[in-house]
């Protein structure tokens, strides 16, 4: 009698945990391979973001087909802490000329650099308050985790966020 | 005559299967082929130009370090190579973030910046490696382990300190 009840507990523990995990991989690959939410805060996106915080979307199937441009705003990993995922703007992708400026408070001197292969110029849009490609440099292509495309959080601005310059 | 029930049951079992497969080879283990001869004689040791691509090794790759990108001296890796997002390249880490490197090809020293690493073939008469593509950033790094271990080793013949 009781190894009959065992038997049921244990059956249905799998199946509750089958369950689970069929959760768990439906989340992974969504996460991964369609879109994922972010929560993106800092200065150095300023007017565009908020500096003390914004829940965004970000999708991951431009990223994959190769399809991320100018003037998209993008999650990417940090060159400087692999740990860090950070928000910045493509201002260049390979081949293209950048123009930037090394100390825009201070004076008006510019620097030009061609993009290499494979890597993209991001630049923040506080150009004040920005640790981006001006201080290391051009980012391979492969290190883009997403493309921003919806604001979901403050619900005043809840709307889509469009490819546009400064 | 197969009923469309049975199909349908089967195409099920055979998606959900599929879609736990490629989760767990995402995060945690996944089999890679390596190609090319720029890792003998630790992968492909018959190697030779005149055979294409015969007896390519398979080797297991765990991706368990990704969650805090910490890896070691010595560890073999699969990285995206920085000029071509799509090629994946295999080759050992040689030095780590505060390193400094010269070779005997070149009068420089160069120092590893934060965030990369100094990544150099086994075999170094025939690999593409950071003695041209400079440091590389730790990005999609997945470290290898082959059934029948792999040892990290570091190869001789450089000023790494």
């Amino acid at each position: 009698m009781n190894s009959k009840l065992w038997s049921d507990l244990v059956k249905e523990a799998f199946d509750k945990t089958l369950i689970v995990t069929k959760f768990f991989c439906a989340l992974h690959l969504t996460t991964t391979y369609v879109f994922t939410p972010a929560y993106v805060f800092g200065p150095s996106m300023l007017p565009t973001f908020n500096i003390s915080g914004d829940y965004v979307l970000a999708e991951k199937i431009s990223t994959r087909l190769g399809k991320v441009g100018r003037n998209d705003i993008v999650l990417i990993r940090s060159p400087e802490d692999p740990r860090k995922i950070v928000t910045k703007r493509i201002v260049g992708v390979e081949g293209d000329d950048v123009r930037y400026s090394l100390n825009p408070e201070r004076d008006d001197t510019f620097e030009t650099i061609v993009v290499p292969k494979g890597h993209v110029w991001i630049e923040g849009d506080n150009k004040y308050m920005s640790r981006d490609s001006k201080n290391f440099g051009p980012v391979p292509y492969g290190m883009i985790q997403g493309r921003i495309f919806w604001k979901v959080w403050p619900f005043e601005s809840f709307g889509s966020v469009e490819r546009r310059t400064i | 005559m197969v009923s469309l029930n049975f199909i349908s049951s089967l195409s099920k079992n055979f998606f959900t299967y599929g879609l736990k497969g490629l989760t767990i080879s995402d995060r945690y283990i996944s089999v890679v082929p390596v190609r090319g001869c720029s890792m003998s004689p630790t992968f492909n040791p018959h190697c030779s130009t005149s055979l294409e691509g015969s007896t390519d090794d398979s080797v297991l790759v765990e991706k368990f370090c990704l969650q805090k990108y910490e890896f070691s001296l010595g560890d073999v890796i699969v990285f995206c190579s920085p000029n071509d997002n799509k090629e994946k390249c295999v080759k050992r880490i040689t030095a780590l973030p505060g390193y400094w490197v010269s070779s005997p090809f070149s009068n420089d020293v160069v120092k590893i910046p934060d965030g990369h690493c100094w990544v150099e073939g086994d075999n170094s008469a025939s690999s593409l490696d950071s003695r041209s593509i400079g440091p590389v950033p730790f990005h999609i790094i997945w470290p290898l382990k082959r059934v029948g271990k792999l040892e990290q080793r570091i190869p001789s013949g450089r000023f790494v300190f």
